[in-house]
């Protein structure tokens, strides 16, 4: 445990002196509340809350896919993960230091949405709901972590950010986070259920709202956790396999 | 005591054979070098010994267990390549972050004192020289105040000033009582610290024995002259006929040539040059030889 907590430092000590990877993960949330939500749902208390939380989970899902990604397969080529590996630890504390530090810094990614939707709309929330959001953004992280995880396992690094890249737009456009619940375009709300981000996107939204979550988005998103983490676990398995077998 | 042992160990990476049967022992207190050209199998050896890769088949133990048990490996030092320091973490982070696994670690200051690195605690392991960057790895493996010590390759490309820091340092943990195992490509650096010797070629074991009598077989010349028939010479570790150019190889030129003269062989266009290493080694891997002979040329002074 004390040995998770000293990769967890040492990871993010690593990230944050490179502090434009921080601000990577935190601008594109952070401008779609400027550019859409504050002049479009910006006066509208309930519609403001629900593209906060929206956002939300864009930012959670951005955070994660990117810094596991491109993050686990540019220390796949660093000769200094094996080193640690000759230390007498195994593979885990890493691993769990990873996870940590992503948790950190998934929050952290958070704050330019809590801040502009705070200050620039009339979104608004109770104590309790903005407790019980944030363990939500918790478990909102998990399926993008283990997608992250997949793809900084399986690919090399200029592979990793170019897919990191296509997957998360699709993602995010698909799951109906760019438009108020129920109100997007009529073939994104036929495909939003299918996809995890909707699931985890309803999550947020009935955390903070009213919003009756519909368990075909539920199902789906826990479908959509399983084969995420097969596939992570595929990954890391082949990688061992390849660099420690 | 025996701290790292291999027995029959074979490494295959796909078709590749990169270590072929190799027996090594290696016991307190010694300072044994590891010598072999690029790609002899060094490197898999040591990935072997510290757990980070797995035999094809026979057995590899360090202090006794399994090397990929991490409980086998705290009394072990290991030097990460110098370019696989992580460049935005300062020095003194590097060693402490190394230190928190260990549960007696060597003080930071009096670690970085004894490398020279005292002046550069600070800094981000990206901003360091060189010779800086390769002392820090080397450090290394000296912070949980090891038994066991591997050292691949760890001074190659430094200038002599950081070769002599580095090489004080090593011996100065070997004469307190601690076991190194270092490769390197030169013979040089084995000469100067090992007293053992383990020769590998194309991942087999070519010999195991002292400096001096390693250093015999390395000292190879080639002596090369036209001619058309040659006689049973004594002392010829391998000879080869090109374009009517004989080139024999021996220990001793001075008697081959004197052998050649007395024989009566009318030879010309004489000339004795020095082997390299790889020369060297590929005179005692000769593939005329048959895989299951024993590698007899270097040992047999023993």
């Amino acid at each position: 445990m004390q040995l998770t907590l000293v990769h967890t430092r040492y990871q993010l000590l690593e990230i944050v002196r490179i502090p434009i990877a921080l601000i990577g993960s935190a601008f594109f949330p952070a401008a779609a509340m400027l550019f859409f939500v504050v002049p479009f749902a910006g006066k509208d208390p309930v519609g403001a809350t629900y593209a906060t939380a929206s956002m939300v989970t864009f930012s959670v899902m951005s955070a994660n896919i990117f810094q596991y990604g491109i993050g686990v397969a540019e220390d796949r080529d660093q000769p200094w993960n094996p080193y640690t590996r000759t230390l007498p630890a195994g593979p885990g504390p890493r691993l769990a230091g990873r996870v940590l530090a992503g948790l950190a810094l998934t929050y952290l990614s958070l704050l330019p949405v809590l801040v502009i939707s705070a200050t620039l709309t009339a979104a608004r929330i109770t104590p309790l709901a903005f407790l019980l959001a944030i363990g939500t953004v918790a478990v909102v992280s998990v399926p993008f972590t283990l997608m992250g995880l997949a793809i900084g396992y399986s690919l090399p690094s200029k592979a990793a950010i170019v897919v990191a890249q296509i997957v998360f737009f699709p993602l995010a456009f698909g799951g109906g986070l760019l438009s108020a619940p129920g109100e997007a375009p009529g073939f994104i709300e036929v495909i939003a259920p299918y996809l995890p981000t909707r699931g985890a996107a309803e999550l947020m939204w009935a955390t903070v709202g009213d919003y009756p979550m519909r368990p075909l988005s539920l199902s789906m998103l826990g479908v959509w956790v399983v084969v995420l983490a097969s596939l992570a676990v595929w990954a890391y398995r082949r990688d061992e396999g390849r660099r420690f077998s | 005591m025996l701290l790292a042992r291999a027995d029959q160990v074979t490494r295959r990476y796909g078709d590749v054979l990169a270590l072929d049967r190799v027996d090594l022992t290696v016991r307190a207190g010694e300072m044994v070098g590891l010598l072999g050209p690029n790609g002899a199998g060094k490197s898999t050896l040591m990935n072997l010994i510290v757990g980070l890769r797995r035999p094809t088949s026979g057995r590899i133990e360090l202090f006794g267990g399994d090397p990929r048990d991490p409980a086998s490996r705290r009394q072990l030092g290991m030097t990460p390549q110098e370019t696989g320091l992580p460049g935005t973490l300062r020095v003194g982070e590097v060693v402490d972050f190394v230190a928190a696994h260990y549960p007696d670690p060597v003080p930071r200051g009096e670690l970085l004192d004894r490398f020279g690195l005292t002046d550069q605690v600070r800094r981000q392991t990206g901003g360091l020289s060189g010779g800086q960057r390769r002392r820090l790895a080397v450090a290394l493996a000296f912070v949980g105040r090891p038994r066991l010590v591997l050292l691949d390759e760890p001074t190659t490309g430094l200038d002599v000033e950081a070769r002599r820091t580095l090489w004080d340092a090593i011996r100065a943990f070997h004469a307190d009582g601690g076991t190194v195992l270092l490769s390197s490509h030169y013979l040089e650096e084995v000469e100067a610290l090992a007293e053992r010797v383990v020769v590998i070629g194309h991942g087999r074991m070519l010999a195991d024995d002292s400096v001096d009598a390693i250093r015999s077989v390395v000292g190879v010349r080639r002596v090369g002259f036209v001619a058309d028939e040659l006689p049973a010479l004594p002392g010829v570790v391998r000879s080869e006929l090109i374009d009517g150019r004989h080139h024999l190889l021996t220990t001793d030129a001075d008697q081959l040539v004197r052998d050649l003269v007395v024989a009566g062989v009318a030879f010309s266009e004489l000339e004795v040059r020095p082997t390299s290493l790889e020369e060297a080694f590929l005179a005692i891997t000769a593939e005329e030889r048959p895989r299951d002979e024993p590698p007899v040329t270097a040992t047999a002074g023993r």
